[in-house]
């Protein structure tokens, strides 16, 4: 067991791929002598040279685009887009291409693609550096889409995402790079399955669903809750596509109530696709309609308002409230 | 480059007529630019100081299959474009006059070439060994692909313009690294490495060269020196759009601002096609980078089975093209040189023919795929939506399964309501 923060156990997860998987490669803009913008590729050029660890032109379509070309030869690459917000110029070929690939060649063609997408706001940037765009892939059916919370997770889920043999895309919550925690690079212990949602915290009175950044807001609502006397259940997501339903129903039928928090603005998202599951499995069990905490139906409003549109865990409180008010 | 080399068409942006008119002219006469050309429209061989002794190279039998290749391919889209028009196919997409540029280039390619077309190669497919009548799925509505890539190294058609250009660099860039590999196991053994090397070969158009993905991918290969040859087909017409709209310079010449050659060849002269492109393969196979190829040829039929070209062009454009018809001229060269009869003409439209029945009888005979083939190809592994929704349907599709013998058919659910919201 090792302590380390989430953005060295993805360099250290992504070293133990590029050691593990001769065919594994990384590719990026700034990924290779500066070790990318936050310093998650640090030191990998230098170890394993310049074709595994490739500093690319500064094109995102090209990115990609030559990643399913080098995944067609055999290869396995990873690619690094530098910020959520300039993932776009890739879109068409992760949406049109990529995540078809297997499909339209009737499955005679895997293009395991690994995309690294640091993503989130909360650390004071300019706009198209802090935004959420997760269901915006989550809709294109072909891709998976997984994002971590914790060291050991990122240490894990970054490997497995590359053992997948569908393309997936890794959305890693960058005002966490630097959150600390036990790593145990022998055994993922629970963490073996990528695909599957963690019970975090257990509680009976109501459910918070979340993901990525905002688990350690919820992990903090649920402890102000306790001290108020309601026992708040947290899971973390794991994986947006495929959402694990049967563990978040599962716990709804034991609370009877839902909130679901994501950074991402709640109009079309993940916590409206979990709301619209979660009635039709367990409608019975619900004592009160689920309630979605989010981004507002705004572009990413500029830094110094950006606590006004996060949620926080005064704003999980207040959905609490609600939900428990029923 | 003067300026007196550019393109004569220009813009003012005030008369489309005008306009049309200009790029119509601009078609009629000889290309401005300068272009690799062996055999003429009249059927007599040139000599060009570089490709010549490429076509040097080529023998009688191979100067005649250049011929039934190309006559192959173009009995083929007659056959294809009527099953369209007998609703067999959803679209064609013809390929007439495009010959020479598809079956020069293909021929130039060797096993281990790997080839991404756009969607308009079907004379590439040809000489990659692909049954055509597989390519017709994707066109029929039965497959969105129709053929394994891994077993002739010609990948998928791509319909998203350009979205393949970097596919083909990402492949060579790959094949980079497998011969540096090889070269180091080869190194610790003390031999050379046992496979010929490869290239990539990549086919575009004159409307796709405007995406960017034509830019990335070319940016790309330049700063890896992958090997892959771009092999763009300037058919001059983006269905509507002249191709002046995308390029004001001849498009070989990009390749200069990436830093690789670019050559225009006559793409409709079968030879010099061959002949530059078996020069570009070997420059990348030799780890010289890339190269940009521009066939200057034309679409002589529409776009696709849905086009119309009344409706944007003249019919005297087509004629001046159809006169430099890239069989046309080199039946005349095999016959002035005696290389070809009779015969072998007759013989090739008999084994058109024989094509045509056979993709006429495989055409009818393709099967529709079930749609549980799509719910197990969307992914690799295992996925719980996925099997979620594959068990609704099946229990779903299992209350029709009497509906074939139940005499009368029950009314559903959804139709009874609006029955019931009728009255």
């Amino acid at each position: 067991m090792t302590t380390m923060t989430i953005a060295k156990a993805i360099n250290e997860g992504l070293r133990a791929t590029l050691n593990n998987n001769p065919r594994s490669l990384l590719m990026g803009e700034d990924i290779g002598a500066l070790g990318g913008v936050y310093r998650v590729t640090d030191g990998l050029m230098a170890d394993f040279g310049v074709d595994r660890v490739v500093d690319t032109p500064l094109a995102e379509s090209g990115i990609i685009g030559t990643a399913i070309g080098l995944s067609l030869r055999g290869y396995q690459p990873i690619c690094e887009i530098q910020f959520d917000g300039f993932v776009f110029p890739g879109f068409n070929q992760i949406t049109t291409q990529l995540a078809k690939m297997h499909s339209r060649s009737n499955g005679n063609l895997t293009v395991p693609v690994v995309i690294r997408i640091p993503y989130g706001g909360g650390i004071g940037s300019i706009e198209h550096h802090s935004e959420s765009p997760e269901a915006l892939f989550a809709h294109t059916a072909g891709l998976r889409i997984i994002t971590p919370s914790n060291p050991h997770d990122a240490y894990w889920m970054i490997q497995q995402a590359v053992d997948c043999q569908d393309p997936v895309i890794v959305f890693e919550p960058k005002r966490r790079y630097w959150l600390k925690g036990d790593v145990d690079t022998e055994n993922p212990g629970a963490s073996a399955n990528p695909f599957k949602a963690h019970v975090l915290r257990e509680g009976t009175d109501a459910t918070v669903v979340v993901y990525g950044p905002l688990v350690p807001v919820a992990l903090a609502a649920a402890e102000a809750a306790a001290e108020d006397g309601r026992s708040v259940e947290v899971i973390d997501l794991r994986s947006i596509s495929p959402i694990d339903f049967d563990t978040v129903a599962a716990s709804v039928r034991k609370t009877g109530r839902l909130v679901v928090a994501h950074e991402a603005p709640t109009f079309g998202g993940i916590g409206g696709e979990i709301a619209a599951r979660i009635s039709e499995r367990a409608f019975h069990s619900l004592e009160a309609p689920v309630i979605r905490v989010g981004g507002f139906h705004m572009p990413y409003p500029v830094a110094k308002v950006e606590e006004d549109y996060l949620p926080d865990i005064d704003r999980i409180l207040e959905a609490l409230d609600r939900a428990l008010a029923y | 480059m003067g300026t007196t080399h550019l393109p004569s068409t220009e813009f003012d942006g005030t008369d489309m007529d005008d306009q049309l008119e200009a790029e119509a002219e601009a078609h009629l006469g000889a290309p401005a630019e300068p272009m690799v050309q062996l055999l003429g429209p009249d059927g007599t061989l040139g000599s060009d100081p570089v490709f010549s002794k490429y076509a040097e190279k080529l023998d009688p039998g191979t100067l005649r299959g250049f011929y039934a290749d190309m006559a192959k391919i173009r009995r083929f889209d007659v056959e294809a474009t009527a099953l369209q028009r007998q609703g067999q196919l959803a679209l064609w997409v013809p390929l007439t006059g495009q010959e020479a540029a598809q079956i020069g280039s293909g021929r130039a390619s060797q096993p281990q070439d790997y080839i991404f077309p756009t969607y308009r190669e079907h004379g590439v497919a040809l000489t990659r060994n692909v049954d055509l009548a597989e390519l017709l799925r994707q066109f029929r509505g039965v497959s969105n692909g129709g053929w394994n890539p891994k077993d002739t190294n010609f990948h998928l058609y791509t319909l998203v313009l350009a979205a393949q250009t970097p596919h083909a660099v990402g492949y060579a860039m790959g094949i980079q690294r497998d011969q540096k590999l090889a070269a180091a196991a080869a190194g610790r053994a003390g031999a050379e490495p046992a496979e010929p090397n490869a290239a990539v070969m990549v086919y575009f158009g004159d409307g796709a060269s405007s995406e960017g993905d034509v830019h990335e991918s070319m940016v790309f290969a330049s700063s890896y020196q992958a090997p892959v040859v771009f092999f763009c087909q300037n058919n001059h017409w983006a269905i509507s759009v002249p191709s002046s709209v995308q390029t004001r310079i001849p498009l070989a010449n990009r390749a200069k601002g990436y830093g690789f050659p670019g050559i225009r060849v006559d793409g409709n002269d079968v030879i010099a096609v061959h002949a530059v492109t078996e020069w570009a393969l070997e420059q990348a196979r030799e780890g010289n980078g890339p190269v940009l190829i521009e066939a200057f040829t034309y679409r002589v039929g529409a776009h696709t089975t849905a086009d119309d070209p009344t409706k944007y062009r003249g019919s005297a454009e087509e004629g001046l093209w159809r006169a430099k018809d890239p069989l046309e001229r080199l039946e005349k060269y095999l016959r002035a040189q005696g290389l070809a009869d009779d015969a072998f003409f007759e013989q090739v439209r008999a084994d058109g023919d024989e094509l045509a029945a056979y993709v006429r009888k495989t055409t009818h005979d393709l099967e529709t795929p079930d749609i549980r083939t799509a719910f197990a190809n969307t992914y690799v592994e295992a996925h719980p939506l996925v099997a979620e929704e594959l068990a609704w349907f099946e229990e779903y599709s299992a209350g029709f399964a009497d509906e074939d013998t139940a005499a009368p058919v029950q009314s559903t659910e959804a139709e009874t309501e609006v029955t019931e919201a009728a009255n």
